[in-house]
């Protein structure tokens, strides 16, 4: 036991309690988290720093704008519905078109407007929200995902994260959704991550489950490989993303449109460990290195070409 | 920079908890181990009568402290009433009373009643004038006639006594005895008759009357004693057997002529006795009969709140215990559980189902409720009455299981609690929302982990050590706090972050 501790140690690998201590309580001032916390907030600040986001269709913040939620959404063939507070991925419902009066979700399932209805209120009412109190629901644009990402996903859309510490980037991963966490680019749901060489924007191989795998498991080809589009605009996306909410240790997550590129979908104050094993490295070297070195280094140019320089696969 | 401050912190907690532990066990002679227990019992007397529409006055006796019982946190309950207590010679007396009162009334007394255990002499009484019975002629003779026989049978005054008693209880054929009986052959009528004969035969005595506190009683009845006096003490005689020496058990309440209870201006008189017992913490007694020397950080002790408050600290100072193994299991281990701090909730549940029954209880109740939350779920209910609806079933699946469980003799089951039922109540909304976000293996793995977190946390708490040292020293939670708060700058690895972590250590290999 205790040699695995000091293994695990020696490759830098960072445990939740060491994130906890010294990364999120003590980078990441309380009184930010609402920025980050309520993705409404998180979109607006975005929006006014020029960052571009999915477009935002509607807001429904009572219950009773639920009864003129069918006809407000007529003009929308797809779209996503999600609780402004939520984690984790809980309560997203993605909309991939229409059947007749009824709507078909991202992972197939045919539901009526009732069940529309119904997921609005859940959300409202706090059931997804962080602390169970009440909520808003958003209702934004369905991302059409580059097609760069088409044989190694199945439904859903998959996502980009990228740990940001003191405004440079150290580490990213690549979430694809599985038949088995519903079209959910959450990795506690079943989706695969995929460590990402900083440097280039290409992917490594894969994590599912705790398990590492090359292969999609369920269209099988190789997660490997795979070049992504736009990486350096990505990575400047999150490099300002820190400086927009003022926290130290933070997870961008965008998504890779189609047509617009990079888009922030929202941020973590407290983002998870699976990236270490996804990338196959510990996090801890990078933020040792980062912390002797970040005062040097003003701009964003400068802080995302010092870590392409030193986090490369 | 932070870490040193932590440090000091941590010590000074350590330091001042340990003292202050060191200080009462050492110098103050607390006990570090639980001690065996005693009962503490409750004496009750219920008195019922009607009143006449007219001023009313009731006296009665009421026990006081002796040699061998301390009795503690008297209590009248009387609506509208006077009360006054008085001590004449050896009885205490209360009375009461009111200007005017009709209908039914109701007065209660209650005690707190303790063994004491002396190793003082017992006291000595200076001697008591025997007053002449004064019985009619022919009952004189008859009498004397008695005292006669018993003289003639007995060596010395102890013998006189006991061949009195067994005179008493065996009156068949023997017609002195007989005559002087009568009709009035009640216990404590023939008491009576033994301390008239006794002061006939010069010998002090009188009678004693009581209460054996030997299993709790909703209804105990009166035993009558009687004491003689002899070398400067009373001796106190078996009202069957005649011998002498005094049961352990007996609670004398009051002595000598005079009836329990006598009531002016009611009719339908009852009195009713009974008892009830609680366990006790040795050293509780020993701090109420005085035992320890109070200094002035006794006087702040918990031992010296009412006896129920002390209850609820019992049960609130073992929260902290809970809480330090919760810390332990989710960050030094990384178990998931529901909540935070649901667990050590669950393990106070427990206390009052046992482990076992508690697990199988909550299990049932929390699987039976799941069923019927997502039964719930397919009529689309908003979330506040859909836990309002989960909160109504429980209470009624609760009284449900505890009807089954009395059919079947299971007692276990019956202990309902209002904090509980609240808890099951969460569980359920809990479970249930995991369950549907994070699937049933999720939902099951931190139902597990909370229900085997609960379980370890019941069992550190219910352990005897554990709950002495927390409520007679309630310091050592300062060694508490100084613990979880060094444990709250752990940063290292948890125990299932090994196992997340593995697929590094197989590449390392």
């Amino acid at each position: 036991m205790w040699t695995m501790a000091r293994q695990l140690k020696q490759l830098g690998i960072m445990g939740i309690n060491r994130r906890n201590a010294d990364f999120t309580l003590t980078c990441n001032p309380r009184r930010f988290y609402p920025l980050v916390d309520d993705k409404l907030r998180t979109k607006q600040l975005a929006l006014e720093a020029g960052i571009p986001v999915p477009e935002l269709y509607l807001v429904v913040e009572k219950e009773f704008q639920v009864r003129r939620l069918a006809h407000q959404l007529q003009p929308y063939e797809s779209f996503v519905i999600k609780p402004a507070r939520g984690s984790g991925g809980d309560g997203i419902l993605v909309i991939a078109g229409r059947v007749g009066a009824n709507y078909r979700t991202s992972a197939g399932a045919i539901l009526p407007q009732a069940e529309i209805d119904h997921h609005v209120f859940q959300i409202l009412s706090g059931l997804y929200s962080l602390s169970g109190q009440t909520d808003q629901a958003l209702i934004e644009r369905r991302v059409d995902f580059d097609p760069c990402f088409a044989e190694i996903c199945y439904q859903g859309v998959p996502d980009i994260r990228v740990i940001v510490f003191k405004g440079l980037p150290v580490m990213a991963m690549l979430r694809l959704p599985t038949r088995m966490s519903g079209g959910k680019a959450n990795l506690h749901q079943g989706a695969v991550g995929v460590g990402l060489d900083l440097a280039a924007g290409v992917t490594l191989g894969g994590v599912w489950r705790q398990e590492r795998l090359h292969e999609h498991p369920d269209t099988g080809h190789s997660v490997r490989g795979v070049a992504l589009p736009h990486w350096d605009a990505m990575l400047r996306l999150a490099a300002r993303c820190a400086e927009l909410t003022h926290l130290g240790y933070l997870g961008v997550d965008m998504v890779l449109d189609r047509e617009q590129g990079p888009l922030l979908l929202e941020l973590n104050a407290r983002p998870g460990l699976a990236i270490q094993i996804a990338n196959r490295a510990g996090l801890l070297p990078r933020l040792e290195l980062i912390e002797q070195h970040h005062r040097e280094l003003t701009g964003v140019e400068a802080r995302v070409a010092f870590a392409q320089r030193y986090f490369g696969a | 920079m932070n870490n040193r401050h932590l440090y000091l912190l941590a010590l000074t907690l350590t330091v001042l908890g340990l003292s202050l532990f060191l200080y009462k066990a050492l110098a103050l002679k607390f006990p570090l181990r639980p001690e065996a227990e005693s009962y503490l019992w409750k004496v009750e007397a219920k008195i019922t009568f009607m009143a006449d529409n007219e001023p009313v006055k009731v006296t009665m006796f009421v026990p006081r402290s002796s040699r061998n019982y301390a009795v503690t946190n008297d209590a009248f309950i009387s609506r509208g009433y006077g009360l006054t207590t008085s001590t004449e010679e050896v009885n205490r007396q209360a009375l009461w009373s009111i200007r005017q009162a009709k209908g039914l009334q109701t007065l209660y007394y209650r005690g707190e009643v303790r063994r004491v255990e002396t190793k003082e002499p017992p006291l000595t009484t200076p001697t008591p004038k025997v007053e002449n019975p004064k019985f009619p002629e022919p009952e004189r003779i008859a009498a004397e006639a008695v005292v006669e026989r018993i003289r003639r049978r007995s060596a010395d005054t102890d013998s006189l006594v006991s061949e009195l008693i067994h005179l008493l209880n065996h009156p068949e054929g023997r017609e002195n005895i007989s005559m002087l009986l009568g009709k009035r052959t009640s216990p404590a009528e023939k008491m009576e008759l033994a301390v008239r004969i006794l002061a006939l035969a010069g010998v002090p005595a009188r009678s004693v009357h009581g209460v054996n506190l030997k299993d709790r009683s909703e209804k105990v009845e009166l035993v009558h004693w009687l004491e003689h006096y002899e070398n400067r003490r009373w001796n106190p005689h078996n009202p069957i057997t005649g011998a002498s020496g005094i049961p352990d058990s007996y609670l004398p309440w009051w002595r000598g002529p005079g009836s329990l209870v006598n009531l002016k201006g009611g009719s339908d008189l009852r009195v009713n006795l009974s008892t009830s017992r609680d366990l006790e913490e040795a050293i509780q007694s020993a701090v109420v009969r005085g035992q320890i020397k109070k200094p002035l950080l006794l006087q702040f002790s918990l031992l010296n709140l009412p006896l129920h408050t002390q209850q609820v600290f019992k049960v609130l100072l073992l929260v902290p215990v809970g809480a330090f193994i919760l810390v332990i299991l989710r960050n030094l281990v990384g178990l998931a559980t529901f909540g935070t701090f649901m667990p050590v909730l669950i393990a106070l549940a427990f206390r009052e189902t046992r482990l076992l029954w508690g697990l199988v209880f909550f299990s049932l109740l929390v699987g039976v409720g799941l069923l019927i939350r997502f039964y719930l779920e397919n009529l689309k209910l908003l979330l506040v009455p859909r836990l309002a609806a989960v909160l109504t079933v429980v209470v009624g699946l609760l009284a449900l299981f505890s009807l089954l469980a009395h059919k079947l003799g299971v007692e276990q089951g019956l202990s309902v609690a209002l904090l509980p039922m609240v808890i099951r109540t969460m569980t359920i909304e809990r479970m249930s929302i995991v369950w549907e976000e994070r699937g049933p293996q999720e939902a099951l793995q931190q139902g597990v982990g909370s229900l085997a977190a609960a379980s370890l946390a019941y069992l550190v708490m219910h352990q005897r050590l554990v709950q002495h040292l927390v409520f007679t020293f309630p310091e050592l939670l300062l060694v508490l706090l100084a613990a979880i708060v060094l444990l709250g700058r752990y940063s290292g690895y948890r125990l299932t972050e090994l196992w997340r972590f593995h697929s590094f250590l197989k590449g390392a290999d």
